[in-house]
């Protein structure tokens, strides 16, 4: 459950919209800051404050790539598999990070710290390879570099 | 050229609101409240020939004209910063440098329009640019720049920000109203088209950040000098360049629109970077066919790239050396666009995977000679797709067997890439 305080933070989100659903997504994105990722009772809340159904909200929690609907771990990596990265060896980069976190693409180091995801063009072509971690861009990365980011070194 | 848009830039941080102002920066919208008519600011954009920067070129005065003048109820202003589509960051530079620009000409382009309630729609991992468009909205507010009656006058204007969670298909317009709805972003039929019927339902505009972000300029300095400032006569204005890949300086530039591919790569990127021999490069973001040696002095401006084979598209430029498998690179584009399908209609959502599993089978080794017609039939087909995220998709293919059918064919005679064995 979450605390009143964010319940009615949302709520008031919801009130200045010009229509509740158009706050969906920015609704999702608090509860999935509370939770850590959009767990299935965050679906039932977010339709609760919004007014429309769980199956509502599934239909746009599961479009997004930055919703996670799957739990997480306490922080997410995000590896540009987009073209400029790819270019610039951004596979390598993701081959020699899944070697070294002991994880694969999409998993989570046991200690649940980190989550490892490819993902689409970040916006930082120029600077390829690519990485977003904490809604921080950064790069070009070397595996060192990415590494030192993740406080893995 | 002068710089229309970098012009206030400083080299390491955000040009801020008393910089700009002491610059000259809000005196087109001053001037416009005062003195011109929005019949009048919509004619200077007509008579500048700005055309749409977000990738298609349309012009951009011609579609503020479909707008309705007298129907009730409100109207709607769309800034569209998805910029999602790979190879292309210059939305994001330029809110990181200036996000005043943005901020004048949608106050602007709202007077013009008659509209009241205007928005930003920001992709998620912008969050700089976000961090700073919030700054300045607020900025612009206490100054009576924004609000309820700005500098005195009889406009009132309300611009918000929707910041977004990340899926390509949010930029194409129609998904984009949807998806700021708060509804599944799936693109919508047209027509009607935005501009009769659009966010819910009332008359909207979607133009593109750089587009409204030129529109201060055509005001304070008028249509004709704004027009001035391309490499040709036929050229309208400057272009944000936003390269990336092979070549020893990739940035985000402005140059005159229709500066030629040459004089970018050689120029403000220093040429190919060391080892390095130019092979091709998309020209105008993912969804572009290829250039090559041969397009070297095209004029990057939208007709002369169009009758070249490509499309100008966002102006970001992905260089490759002779090291690049193009069949590789091309999958590569496939992935990308057969992930962020929308699944809405059948041709791309069956298409697109097809086409990735035959390029995947021809760069590893196992393509049939007759995949290569497979895959031109397919370019064909996936025009007939409810979007244009399909058809799209299909420019790097169609490049691909245009350009590079020998290289296509050679992956399948040696049975494997060439460029892993070389
Ligand atoms: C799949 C797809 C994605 C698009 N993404 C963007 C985008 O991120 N930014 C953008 O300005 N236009 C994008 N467009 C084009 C928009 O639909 C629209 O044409 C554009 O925002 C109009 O702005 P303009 O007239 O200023 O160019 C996209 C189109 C498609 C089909
Ligand atoms: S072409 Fe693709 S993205 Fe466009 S509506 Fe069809 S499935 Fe969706
Ligand atoms: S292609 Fe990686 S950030 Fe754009």
């Amino acid at each position: 459950m979450i605390p009143e305080s964010l319940r009615h933070e949302l709520q008031q989100r919801v009130a200045q919209a010009v229509t509740p659903r158009e706050a969906a997504v920015d609704v999702l994105k608090e509860l999935q800051a509370h939770y850590g990722w959009l767990s299935d009772e965050a679906v039932v809340e977010a339709a609760a404050i919004l007014g429309l159904t769980p199956l509502q909200v599934e239909e746009l929690a599961t479009f997004y790539e930055m919703i996670y609907r799957r739990p997480v771990g306490r922080t997410v990596v995000h590896v540009c598999d987009s073209i400029s990265c790819w270019a610039m060896g951004g596979e390598t980069l993701l081959s020699q990070l899944e070697q070294r976190l002991g994880i694969m693409a999409g998993g989570t180091t046991a200690d649940g710290a980190l989550t490892l995801l490819p993902c689409s063009c970040l916006g930082n072509c120029g600077d390829g390879p690519a990485l977003m971690v904490s809604e921080q861009l950064h790069g070009p990365v070397t595996l060192d570099s990415a590494l030192k980011i993740l406080g893995r070194f | 050229m002068e710089a229309v848009l970098f012009g206030h830039n400083r080299p390491d941080r955000a040009v801020t609101f008393d910089e700009y102002c002491a610059e000259g920066g809000f005196a087109a919208l001053r001037r416009a409240l005062a003195e011109l008519s929005p019949a009048e600011v919509q004619q200077a954009v007509i008579d500048s020939g700005m055309r749409g920067r977000g990738g298609a070129g349309f012009p951009t005065g011609k579609k503020w004209s479909f707008v309705p003048r007298n129907l009730p109820g409100p109207r709607y202003l769309i800034c569209n910063c998805d910029e999602m589509e790979p190879g292309t960051y210059k939305d994001r530079i330029l809110l990181e440098k200036n996000p005043y620009l943005l901020v004048e000409g949608m106050a602007l382009a709202s007077y013009a329009l008659g509209v009241q309630h205007a928005f930003v729609f920001i992709r998620r991992g912008y969050e700089q640019a976000a961090r700073n468009l919030r700054r300045s909205v607020a900025e612009a507010l206490s100054a009576g720049l924004l609000g309820d009656r700005i500098l005195g006058s009889g406009f009132s204007l309300e611009l918000d920000l929707h910041q977004s969670a990340g899926r390509y298909i949010c930029g194409e317009e129609t998904a984009l109203m949807n998806a700021l709805e708060g509804k599944r972003a799936n693109p919508r039929a047209k027509p009607p088209f935005p501009a009769i019927k659009g966010l819910w339902g009332q008359p909207t505009v979607v133009n593109n950040v750089e587009t409204l972000a030129n529109i201060p300029a055509i005001i304070s300095q008028g249509p004709a000098w704004w027009k001035g400032q391309g490499a040709t006569p036929e050229a309208a204005g400057t272009k944000l360049f936003c390269v990336s890949g092979h070549v020893r300086q990739p940035h985000c530039m402005e140059l005159p629109l229709g500066t030629s591919l040459g004089e970018i790569i050689d120029g403000p990127c220093r040429g190919m970077r060391p080892g390095s021999v130019f092979k091709a490069c998309i020209p105008g973001g993912a969804s572009t066919p290829y250039f090559t040696g041969e397009h070297w002095q095209v004029a990057m401006d939208f007709d002369p790239v169009a009758k070249a084979g490509s499309r100008l598209g966002t102006g970001g430029i992905v260089v490759f050396d002779q090291n690049t498998c193009m069949v590789a690179a091309t999958l590569n584009l496939i992935r990308f666009f057969a992930r962020e399908s929308c699944g809405w209609c059948t041709p791309c959502r069956e298409g697109l995977p097809f086409v990735r599993h035959t390029l995947e089978k021809i760069e590893n080794g196992y393509g049939a000679a007759d995949d290569i017609e497979i895959l031109r039939e397919h370019v064909h087909q996936l025009n007939y797709a409810f979007c244009a995220l399909a058809p799209g998709a299909m420019g790097p293919l169609e490049g691909l067997l245009r350009l590079f059918e020998d290289e296509l064919r050679e992956h399948i005679s040696a049975r494997t890439c060439p460029f892993k064995t070389r």
